[in-house]
């Protein structure tokens, strides 16, 4: 085993050439880990950043009939801004509201849920954690569809209302509508929850609650001072995951919604589909992305970065 | 076949701005256990890791039995190294393990067989040979590692802190093992530790280094009793030091005005270039202390109060609190005779010590 | 007396909140077995009817199978680049590891319509290649190679580095090394990272809408069902099955991965 490595760097004349390579290989870790890490960078900048700017470039051209018109133009956004925009503008606030009124419901919903698994639970743990996330895993599809089921004017809800009695006539307004949306998202949803807040409780220190208790705090003092508190950045966190992807949602409403209940995601697959205006699609879509970006922001700011680097820390 | 195994030449390791090795250079000898010494972050592990292969010095070359090692990858070199965590392959057993490195070489089962069980006996391990990783004791993997290492027959055996995870009898066992393979194997060890006494039982030489320096190399007894700068001293063993200015040197003795000691003797060795007004200490070893009630004629001494003293079974500390001096002057015996136990603590005693067992060195 | 109140009235919440998750999602299998093309109340009959026709339906076949085929190539795809970034992230230290992260994990955040539609432009106008199962592959491999990195870099950094520097040591070179030693122990990562990355990939729709060409994935195929009341109860009994399937898969991935952990905290480390 000596011998190789020995042999090849001191014997033979011709070999530095070699050993200059393998020696600019050895020093440049960096490189190395460069190499590694190319096939997932090349994919990124391919199918994410390329596509993405491709998306902005569209923005500001213009498409009328099956002619896409390249000319640098700020029409799109001009029209999302004028008054024949605003229904453009009605749905963007509309998706945020829904979208936020899910999170709300979720979030609230989830928290004693994470609570209970976290304090109470003690002997079988595991069995809760996989029943809590087995509904994380299935069918997104399959969970709005269920609700479609259920709500539908045939559906579950109003049959069994009406078979034991309750209503003589089937509720209309339970499905194909905003409020059919939110439902829907919010169960659809509050497995993503669960699991942030979860964790961030499981990691405060049970100490601290004892030196609470220790020094007069009842169990309600001490779970809004000290609990809450610290399970922050992990509801902060589930907040954010809930949020901002349901904004941009195409499937629920698409399959719940209605006419009523469409929001920025089916407006947008419109545009670039059946209404043949792919750019104003696209800058549809990027005014969406900078709403999104405006509410989160805003939001972090409202919650103050300096108390979530506190608990953080 | 020259004497020299290991030559390390102006070697450096820069990691950004900060040198974890900055211009190191010595030779290890044939045969020799070396050992680096020093407390943490002083370079030994990254000088270590540079003989392995796994960092490449920024500057200077090492060489290998004469050959240069920087183009040469880890799995080329004529090394092999026992790792601190012992890296124990997890889904191999005892015997898969201790043959890793000969799997290349293809070697006939009969013969593979018998080079293992030869090093499961080498360790006291035999019959352990079909066990995992996860049914042995810290100690046992530790010698799985080293078999391991050793069955490679490499010309340099490198230990990274191997028996800092053992508790003290076992560590103590190992030392001593470790020794005695090490001189019927006769292959030279490299050995880094932050355990000087461990270092000191082991090793034919020692280099001690501190900020990616090396201070002194030097064998056990040498770096103990003549150690050449003050941090050396302190590192090894406990020191008592007088700081003062040197007021002369004479005969080879050097006259020191320790302020609240008064004045002291020392033999200079080595830092003989000093002009008076130096900033120098004394030090000397609190074994080489007495005390007595009254000052003695000859050599240093120095009053004090007699403060609490340590009873450690085998031997004593007895500490004297002198006036002036912040830190009390430590003294040990054997507890063989109690005779330094005479005066109670509280009353009024000299410390003395010949000259010749004090040692001079530069502040 | 009042702690007591409340635990009592938390563990009910829990089993409320358990079933408010369970149930809707129950209610597919249930009518499933129901003679009755309506999905309504009250329950008509115990039927198989449905099965029957379910699994005589050739384009249900078809799309299953269309499914399966991208799922697996999806998994193996994401899970080697996956591997191989979770090793260049692991295993060196160099600046900006942070930033090169987060962006890897981006897909995760960017709504998946918007990366659909993009694609799609990217797609047909830029590249003028035809959609196909390939396009639909090679966007869920977009979204499912920051899942692979995350289940490989949490495996990777369980176990000791010095494991790969010791095989080194004895004399193996990179490519040895990475199958003796590396490979071996990233197994439950790797079998963790398939099974997450198919099932992923087996249930998307979005995207897969966007990319598909004339062969639906099963989603899409559903999706089409469940527009038309008259076919709803047809898609049931798939449905049902889908559930069943991801029940079980989730479990056992589950159970293999604590099995992974529990082996890793015996002291194999």
């Amino acid at each position: 085993m000596a011998a190789t490595g020995a042999i090849d760097s001191g014997g033979r004349p011709g070999a530095s050439g070699w050993d200059s390579l393998r020696r600019f290989w050895r020093r440049r870790p960096g490189l190395r880990a460069l190499v590694l890490l190319s096939p997932a960078l090349i994919i990124l900048l391919m199918m994410m950043v390329a596509p993405l700017l491709l998306t902005v470039a569209l923005s500001f051209a213009t498409q009328n009939g099956f002619q896409i018109d390249r000319t640098p133009t700020l029409a799109n956004y001009a029209m999302l801004f004028s008054p024949e925009g605003n229904l453009y503008r009605i749905l963007i606030v509309k998706s945020l509201w829904v979208s936020f009124t899910a999170t709300v419901a979720v979030v609230v919903l989830a928290y004693p849920m994470a609570y209970y698994l976290a304090f109470r639970v003690h002997r079988r743990k595991l069995l809760w954690i996989i029943l809590i996330t087995v509904p994380f895993w299935t069918s997104y599809l399959l969970r709005v569809f269920a609700w479609k089921v259920i709500l539908g004017f045939n559906g579950a809800i109003n049959s069994g209302l009406i078979w034991t009695g309750v209503i003589d006539k089937p509720l209309e307004f339970l499905l194909y509508n905003p409020t059919a949306v939110t439902i829907t998202l919010a169960h659809a949803w509050a497995a993503y929850a669960i699991l942030p807040i979860y964790v961030s409780l499981e990691k405060i220190d049970r100490s601290l609650l004892e030196a609470a208790t220790d020094l007069g705090d009842g169990p309600l003092r001490r779970f809004l001072r000290i609990t809450l508190p610290l399970s922050l950045p992990g509801t902060i966190a589930a907040t954010l995951l809930v949020f901002i992807p349901t904004v941009g949602d195409y499937l629920t409403p698409s399959l719940v919604g209605g006419t009523s209940g469409i929001m920025v995601g089916n407006s947008i697959a419109t545009l670039y589909g059946k209404a043949n205006n792919g750019p104003m699609g696209a800058a549809l879509s990027i005014a969406m992305m900078l709403a999104i970006t405006l509410v989160v922001c805003a939001f972090l700011v409202l919650i103050g970065p300096k108390r979530l680097r506190r608990q953080a820390g | 076949m020259s004497d020299v195994m290991i030559s390390i030449q102006d070697v450096t390791k820069a990691f950004g701005p900060v040198r974890a090795v900055d211009r190191v250079s010595f030779e290890i000898e044939r045969g020799e256990f070396f050992s680096l010494l020093g407390p943490s972050g002083c370079g030994k592990t990254t000088l270590l890791r540079m003989l392995a292969g796994f960092e490449i010095p920024t500057g200077g070359e090492i060489y290998i039995d004469g050959l240069p090692m920087s183009a040469v990858a880890p799995n080329h070199r004529p090394t092999n190294m026992v790792f601190q965590s012992y890296a124990i392959f997890p889904h191999l057993n005892v015997r898969d393990n201790i043959g890793y490195g000969l799997a290349r070489l293809k070697l006939p089962k009969a013969e593979l067989n018998a080079t293992i069980d030869r090093a499961l006996d080498l360790i006291k391990l035999s019959g352990y040979g079909d066990r995992m990783a996860s049914q042995l004791s810290g100690g046992q993997r530790q010698r799985v590692a080293l078999a391991r290492a050793l069955v490679c027959r490499p010309k340099v055996l490198l230990l990274d802190e191997p028996l800092g995870a053992l508790d003290k009898k076992l560590r103590e066992e190992m030392q001593l093992e470790l020794r005695q393979i090490q001189r019927e194997v006769g292959i030279t060890f490299v050995f880094v530790t932050h355990d000087q006494e461990e270092a000191l039982t082991m090793s034919d030489r020692i280099a001690v280094m501190s900020k990616g320096q090396v201070l002194q190399i030097d064998s056990a007894a040498a770096l103990y009793e003549q150690p050449n700068c003050r941090e050396v001293a302190e590192f090894i063993g406990t020191m008592n030091v007088f700081e003062g200015r040197l007021l002369g040197v004479q005969g080879g003795i050097a006259r020191v005005d320790a302020g609240p000691a008064g004045e002291l003797l020392a033999p200079v060795n080595g830092a003989e270039n000093l002009a008076p007004g130096a900033q120098v200490s004394v030090a000397v070893r609190p074994e080489k202390l007495e005390i007595a009630a009254s000052r003695p004629a000859n050599g240093n001494a120095i009053t004090g109060r007699r403060l609490a003293e340590a009873y450690l079974g085998d031997r004593s500390h007895y500490y004297v609190g002198a006036e002036g001096i912040s830190k009390p002057i430590a003294a040990a015996a054997q507890n063989r005779r109690r005779a330094l136990t005479a005066d109670a603590p509280g009353e009024t005693v000299w410390v003395h010590w010949p000259v010749e067992a004090g040692v001079l060195l530069e502040r | 007396m009042h702690s007591k109140a409340i635990s009592r009235l938390l563990t009910a919440f829990a089993l409320a909140y358990l079933a408010f998750l369970y149930i809707p999602v129950l209610l597919l299998p249930l009518f499933s077995f129901n003679d009755n093309i309506y999905i309504t109340f009250p329950l008509k009959g115990f039927t198989l009817k449905w099965y029957e026709a379910m699994v005589a339906a050739q384009p249900l076949i078809d799309s299953l199978v269309a499914s399966v085929q991208v799922g697996f190539a999806v998994s193996v795809v994401s899970t080697v680049i996956g591997m191989l970034a979770a090793m260049g992230l692991t295993r060196y230290q160099f600046p900006g590891k942070g930033l090169i992260t987060s962006t890897i994990m981006l897909p995760l955040v960017i709504p998946y319509i918007i990366l659909g539609i993009s694609l799609l432009s990217l797609a047909r106008q830029v590249l003028d290649i035809d959609l196909s199962l390939w396009t639909i592959v090679a966007a869920h491999v977009l979204v499912c190679v920051p899942l692979s990195m995350l289940v490989l870099i949490a495996r990777m950094e369980g176990f000791d580095k010095s494991l790969e520097e010791a095989s080194l040591d004895l004399g193996e070179g990179a490519w040895r090394t990475f199958w003796r030693v590396t490979f071996p122990l990233a197994v439950p990562g790797i079998v963790s990272s398939f099974l997450l990355c198919f099932s992923t990939s087996f249930d998307e729709f979005v995207l897969a809408f966007f990319l598909s060409g004339n062969q639906p994935t099963l989603p899409i195929y559903m999706y089409s069902l469940l527009r038309f009341p008259a076919k709803v109860a047809g898609a049931l009994a798939l449905a049902s099955c889908i559930l069943m399937g991801s029940i079980i898969l989730i479990v056992f991935a589950e159970w293999y991965r604590r099995r992974g952990i529990q082996s890793q905290q015996e002291g194999l480390i």
